[in-house]
């Protein structure tokens, strides 16, 4: 063997040995991947906000904040805003009590448990354009099955039209949002109760503890920073998502549902003008950046523990 | 004995019995409970499918009737509309569409967040954390916010109405998880092994790719289900990068294409959902406890 040829090899094991360089020439493609299609698309976005680009003219004229001040002269905007709020606050309390119910049936031994988890992770594995389509049908105004239960029930003559009046169609749309996912927000704290030493419960239960004091003694302090994450990403997804609006009223009656979101996709896809859409779009960050934070602490407690 | 003794004794078995007899009926109503709760969640979750599994055989007369019982066949069931929904619509090219896509999302997600869950999870370095978790922090950034100017950047790139464009930009939320959750498994893994393997004369690399990757592989297969679960579901990128039909997947093709102005086409748009989500859960339901575990060690030990 050459000396060349050994040295060669040499220098290569020594460079697949350095952890230095490893540790950068293995991280080094997603961070300029995620760089280059989140961190670049984002400044664009907030550039957009200040022009006056349409899908008709894409040519950038910086326009100041004249994008700003037409959303907040439009109604519309402000409706949206307080829509999305409401949206996601109802769909969030709705998504972290049922999401921990349900964590709490599906870490229990029973039987048929297997065939019990598939039917709940449905709702969350179903793409949501397609299940928010099998909604449309089931609060159809004419055919609605659930009209049908209300009226064999004697509580209902007629139809309700569920996604034909303001209220009802804020509440179809929270609903169909809190259904689809609190499988997510289950599968999450079971992550954390999963984690819980399982001597502690057995402790509190020696002790004398019964079923609900442990339970809000024990068990929910422990998981409530895992929680407090499928909170936030529940509260995330519902915040920035537009699919069930869009779907299942298309912002309708009369804007009553549009959320921020769908509302800068009509304005901005569907209306052309990309600017405007961007300076609603803009208006999730601020929201976002908060709920961020409040993950990051989430985290580290959990990471404390 | 004297008989005060044997009376307090007689007493005292009394009351365990009776303790016991409490602790049983307390564990019969406990399940019973638990049982109850548990098929009271799976009606709630899975009673829509059921519904449109029932309305994708029924005949027009059948489901247009407001009259009708929707939970029984009225008229006898036909499979028309499901034929109908895979021969004359595009609901198999936009099946095609979404495995072709998922598949090189999930490739191009493995390749990306591998290396880097394994630098973050064990190549020690001062920075690993924060980065760990600005990456994680980009899985919050949501496409509603990306979408207006990842249009222009595929319009630029000449991706409009191809594959590609949910190929090269779908990584961008299926990334971040994935690492995140890589990095959990990563970390379960002990480190004598792979000392082991580098006394073996392994490098470090080769250590990780020959040793390190196969004893996680149960957790990889977990990822790649969630990363393609997260690709098959995702709306907004779809809706607005492709809106050429023989581009479209099954998550935009279905609401555009099987609704004509007005016209839905119920019992196939049932059906569809039904054969889009069976198979999908099945496989998550599989490795659900790989991926709550996953969760876990990655929360934990970031």
């Amino acid at each position: 063997m050459s000396a060349a040829e050994s040295s060669g090899r040499a220098r290569k094991v020594r460079l697949s040995d350095r952890e230095g360089f490893l540790a950068w020439a293995m991280l080094l493609p997603s961070v300029v991947y995620i760089v280059a299609l989140v961190g670049v698309p984002f400044l664009l976005a907030i550039a957009f906000a200040f022009s006056d680009v349409t899908t008709g003219d894409p040519s950038y004229h910086f326009v100041g904040l004249r994008n700003f001040r037409a959303i907040f002269h439009d109604g519309v905007f402000w409706q949206a805003l307080g829509n999305t709020l409401l949206f996601t606050a109802a769909s969030m309390a709705l998504i972290v009590v049922f999401g921990k119910i349900l964590a709490n049936i599906l870490v229990a031994d029973f039987q048929g448990k297997w065939f019990v988890r598939f039917l709940v992770l449905l709702p969350w594995t179903t793409p949501v354009a397609l299940s928010s389509i099998s909604w449309l049908w089931f609060l159809d105004s004419i055919y609605s099955p659930v009209d049908w239960t209300l009226r064999r029930l004697g509580l209902l003559h007629g139809n309700v039209i569920w996604l034909g009046h303001s209220g009802t169609a804020m509440l179809s749309v929270v609903f169909v949002q809190a259904w689809r996912l609190t499988p997510l927000a289950a599968v999450i704290v079971m992550a954390g109760l999963v984690a819980i030493p399982r001597d502690l419960d057995e402790a509190a239960r020696v002790d004398g503890a019964g079923y609900w004091r442990r339970m809000f003694e024990v068990t929910i302090p422990l998981t409530l920073p895992v929680i407090a994450v499928a909170a936030l990403f529940g509260a995330i997804m519902t915040f920035t998502d537009m699919t069930v609006p869009y779907v299942l009223t298309r912002g309708g009656p009369t804007h009553a549902t549009d959320v921020l979101a769908s509302w800068a996709y009509f304005r901005g896809i569907e209306g052309g003008d990309v600017g405007q859409g961007a300076a609603i779009a803009l208006f999730l960050f601020p929201i976002l950046l908060a709920a961020a934070i409040a993950v990051l602490r989430a985290v580290r407690r959990l990471g404390l523990r | 004995m004297s008989s005060e003794d044997a009376a307090a004794a007689a007493m005292r078995a009394d009351g365990v019995a009776g303790l016991r007899r409490r602790y049983a009926r307390r564990y019969v109503m406990g399940r019973v409970a638990l049982y109850a709760m548990a098929v009271m969640a799976a009606l709630v979750c899975a009673l829509p499918f059921l519904w449109s599994l029932i309305s994708a055989f029924k005949q027009n007369q059948d489901l247009y009737n407001p009259d009708n019982d929707p939970f029984v066949f009225n008229k006898p069931a036909t499979p028309d509309h499901v034929r109908y929904l895979f021969a004359d619509t595009g609901f198999p090219t936009f099946v095609g569409n979404t495995l072709l896509v998922g598949t090189a999302v999930v490739a191009v997600t493995l390749l990306l967040a591998l290396p880097a869950a394994y630098s973050l999870a064990r190549l020690d370095r001062p920075w690993g954390t924060p980065m760990g978790i600005g990456i994680f922090l980009v899985y919050l950034v949501p496409p509603s916010l990306l979408f207006l100017s990842l249009t222009r950047v595929v319009v630029a790139l000449g991706l409009a109405d191809s594959l590609w464009s949910m190929i090269v930009i779908y990584p961008t939320f299926t990334v971040p998880v994935s690492v995140w959750l890589l990095i959990g498994f990563l970390k379960a893994v002990p480190k004598d092994v792979e000392e082991q393997a580098m006394v073996d004369g392994h490098s470090r690399l080769g250590a990780f790719v020959r040793i390190v990757l196969p004893l996680v592989f149960p957790g990889i297969v977990a990822v790649v289900v969630f990363a393609f679960t997260l690709t098959a579901s995702e709306f907004v990128y779809a809706l607005a990068f492709v809106s050429a039909a023989p581009g479209m997947v099954v998550s935009t093709g279905v609401p555009t294409q099987l609704v004509r102005g007005d016209v839905f086409y119920w019992q196939s748009l049932q059906a569809a959902a039904v054969f889009t989500a069976v198979p999908i859960a099945f496989a998550f339901n599989l490795f659900l406890d790989r991926f709550v575990t996953g969760f876990t060690m990655g929360a934990v030990k970031t």
